[in-house]
């Protein structure tokens, strides 16, 4: 440590010593803990708010839905267009001046947002002949086609989602009914695209979709990514997260639902999202990460940083915390 | 071939087994490892967060075994559920918060002097461990907050490759994490924390040689340090 900071001439305790359980105090220690997690559990709980579905989702806005599932036959979704980890796209792909990790780890959960979250789930659903016929049609078409009628089914709905944001009267082209939960687009040249939405609409509303996109070649499934990264290009979890206050602009991976703390420890973590240049970036997330790693990187070496590692010495804070040492030390004999 | 007796003492010092039993024994004797005295010095409020860390940590095992026990859905369908659930939450709200405190507090005593730098260092990463530790229990509530948390996560993630093998997306990979993997890693570095603590002994007062003699040579006389703790300190 000399060659980093001042010499460290702490030396072995030669003082007295008194008397210590150091069993019973981690006893006592467990015991307090114990009680005061009990208090809090007795006073406040524990928030548990119901999870979204991809069913309860297409019930509650169904324009949003038939609009996400558009983008995502038309993969101009934030999913499709996201890159690595789950394509090869780079809508959301970040870097650091040479640094690229994002891209050098490469597609490890691949999703292919029209086969994933369109054409297979309908593949699944039976006895509707028309529904066939579209999907014939439409995975029969070539890829210029396909897009034009994807992209001519999505301009409807797309302007009717800016109506409902900016608050104006929505295009005559949309209307929803919202008692029976159905949307209906009057598109033209979308070709066979209305008849599978109608259909996905309804599987969504039904609840298969959700058990469609946990369906693997395992009967067992943990792996949420899927249904979650389908919602989250959405708007029904974003609603739920402003009402509870977890936005990032709202410092939201602080905060929990309802008035819980959540993990208030990831502050400093949170504070720099809320600053220039990464409020406002698009590689704020490795930015943010490559900062906190320094700066932790820091914290694990305070010890051998010159000057941080010198300034317990100069702010005399010591002073209180061994006040009572200091106390029982001789005083020097005051001069008559 | 057996024979009666202990080994030859070349053979014991060739053994693997006889060099960490003695280099354990030699680097932390019973009286080191569970001292029944302190330095007087150890005399404020602020020794409390240390012990409280441990205690919060003992606590998150315990309600976290018995969630893990009953499995990940059960605190959502009953009240005993719900309340080992909140123990856990608060716990780890107690632990962040007396790790916190306890960190800030060994800052302001510059507690890595005297040798003691690795001690700092084990407790500073344990902090950072705690925290991934509890972010996956934050994405396996399976309730709202979980999805939320996950989708919104998964970009700072993605951003730096790590979504390759750490998916919070990915309840099972999550669950996995959370109950074992850094638990594990929490766990064994508080225990390295430890046993450096025990080993080092609580860091001495700033200025020390300047005031100790009087103070030394006065303890000496009278009360003097307890015989099974002379070597608390090295």
């Amino acid at each position: 440590m000399s060659f980093l900071g001042p010499k460290d001439d702490t030396q072995p305790w030669k003082g007295r010593y008194a008397p210590y359980d150091l069993i019973k105090e981690l006893s006592i220690a467990v015991g307090v803990i114990t009680l005061l997690a009990v208090l809090l559990t007795v006073l406040l709980s524990s928030p548990d708010e119901t999870p979204s579905t991809l069913g309860q989702w297409s019930h509650q806005l169904p324009a949003d839905f038939a609009t996400t599932a558009a983008k995502e036959l038309d993969e101009t979704s934030p999913t499709a267009e996201y890159g690595p980890p789950y394509n090869h796209n780079s809508g959301s792909v970040q870097h650091f001046l040479f640094l690229h990790p994002q891209r050098w780890l490469g597609v490890s959960h691949p999703i292919n947002t029209a086969d994933d979250y369109v054409i297979k789930p309908l593949e699944t659903v039976p006895n509707d002949e028309a529904l066939r016929g579209a999907l014939a049609e439409y995975k029969a078409a070539p890829e210029k086609q396909k897009k034009g009628w994807s992209e001519a089914y999505a301009k409807p709905l797309e302007e009717y989602a800016t109506a409902v944001e900016e608050k104006k009267p929505p295009p005559s082209t949309v209307s929803v009914n919202s008692s029976t939960g159905t949307v209906t687009v009057r598109a033209s040249g979308a070709g066979p695209v209305p008849t599978m939405m109608r259909s996905l609409l309804a599987l969504a509303q039904s609840g298969g979709l959700d058990g469609s996109l946990l369906t693997s070649k395992n009967f067992f499934q943990t792996d949420y990514t899927k249904p979650l990264l389908l919602m989250s290009d959405g708007g029904l979890l974003a609603e739920r997260a402003e009402e509870q206050h977890l936005l990032g602009k709202q410092w939201g991976l602080m905060n929990e639902t309802g008035s819980f703390p959540g993990q208030p420890w990831l502050w400093l973590y949170s504070l720099w999202y809320q600053v220039e240049p990464m409020k406002t970036s698009p590689n704020a997330d490795i930015q943010v990460l490559l900062i906190m790693g320094v700066l932790s990187l820091a914290f694990i070496c305070i010890p051998f940083i010159p000057i941080v590692n010198r300034l317990p010495r100069w702010i005399p804070i010591y002073k209180l915390i061994w006040r009572e040492h200091y106390r029982s030390l001789p005083q020097p004999p005051v001069p008559s | 071939m057996s024979s009666v007796g202990p080994p030859p003492a070349t053979a014991r010092s060739k053994s693997w087994t006889v060099k960490v039993r003695e280099g354990g024994v030699a680097a932390l004797p019973p009286e080191k490892l569970l001292p029944d005295g302190q330095p007087t010095y150890v005399a404020s409020w602020i020794y409390v967060f240390g012990v409280a860390s441990i205690a919060s940590l003992i606590v998150i095992i315990g309600s976290g075994s018995i969630l893990a026990l009953k499995g990940p859905a059960w605190w959502h369908d009953t009240g005993v559920g719900h309340f080992f659930n909140s123990i856990h939450l608060w716990s780890v709200e107690l632990f962040f918060f007396a790790m916190v405190v306890h960190l800030w507090g060994k800052y302001w005593m510059a507690a890595w002097r005297g040798g003691r730098g690795r001690v700092w260092v084990t407790g500073a990463v344990t902090f950072l461990v705690a925290i991934p530790a509890a972010l996956t229990g934050y994405v396996s509530q399976q309730n709202f907050d979980a999805q939320w948390i996950a989708t919104q996560a998964k970009d700072a993630m993605n951003s730096v490759g790590a979504g390759a093998f750490f998916n919070l997306t990915n309840f099972g990979q999550m669950y996995s994490y959370h109950v074992l993997l850094l638990p594990v890693a929490v766990v064994l570095l508080v225990g390295a924390h430890v046993l450096l603590v025990r080993r080092h002994g609580v860091v001495p007062p700033f200025e020390l040689e300047k005031k100790l003699p009087a103070a030394a040579s006065a303890g000496a006389e009278t009360d003097g340090p307890p015989p099974s703790s002379t070597g608390a300190t090295s």
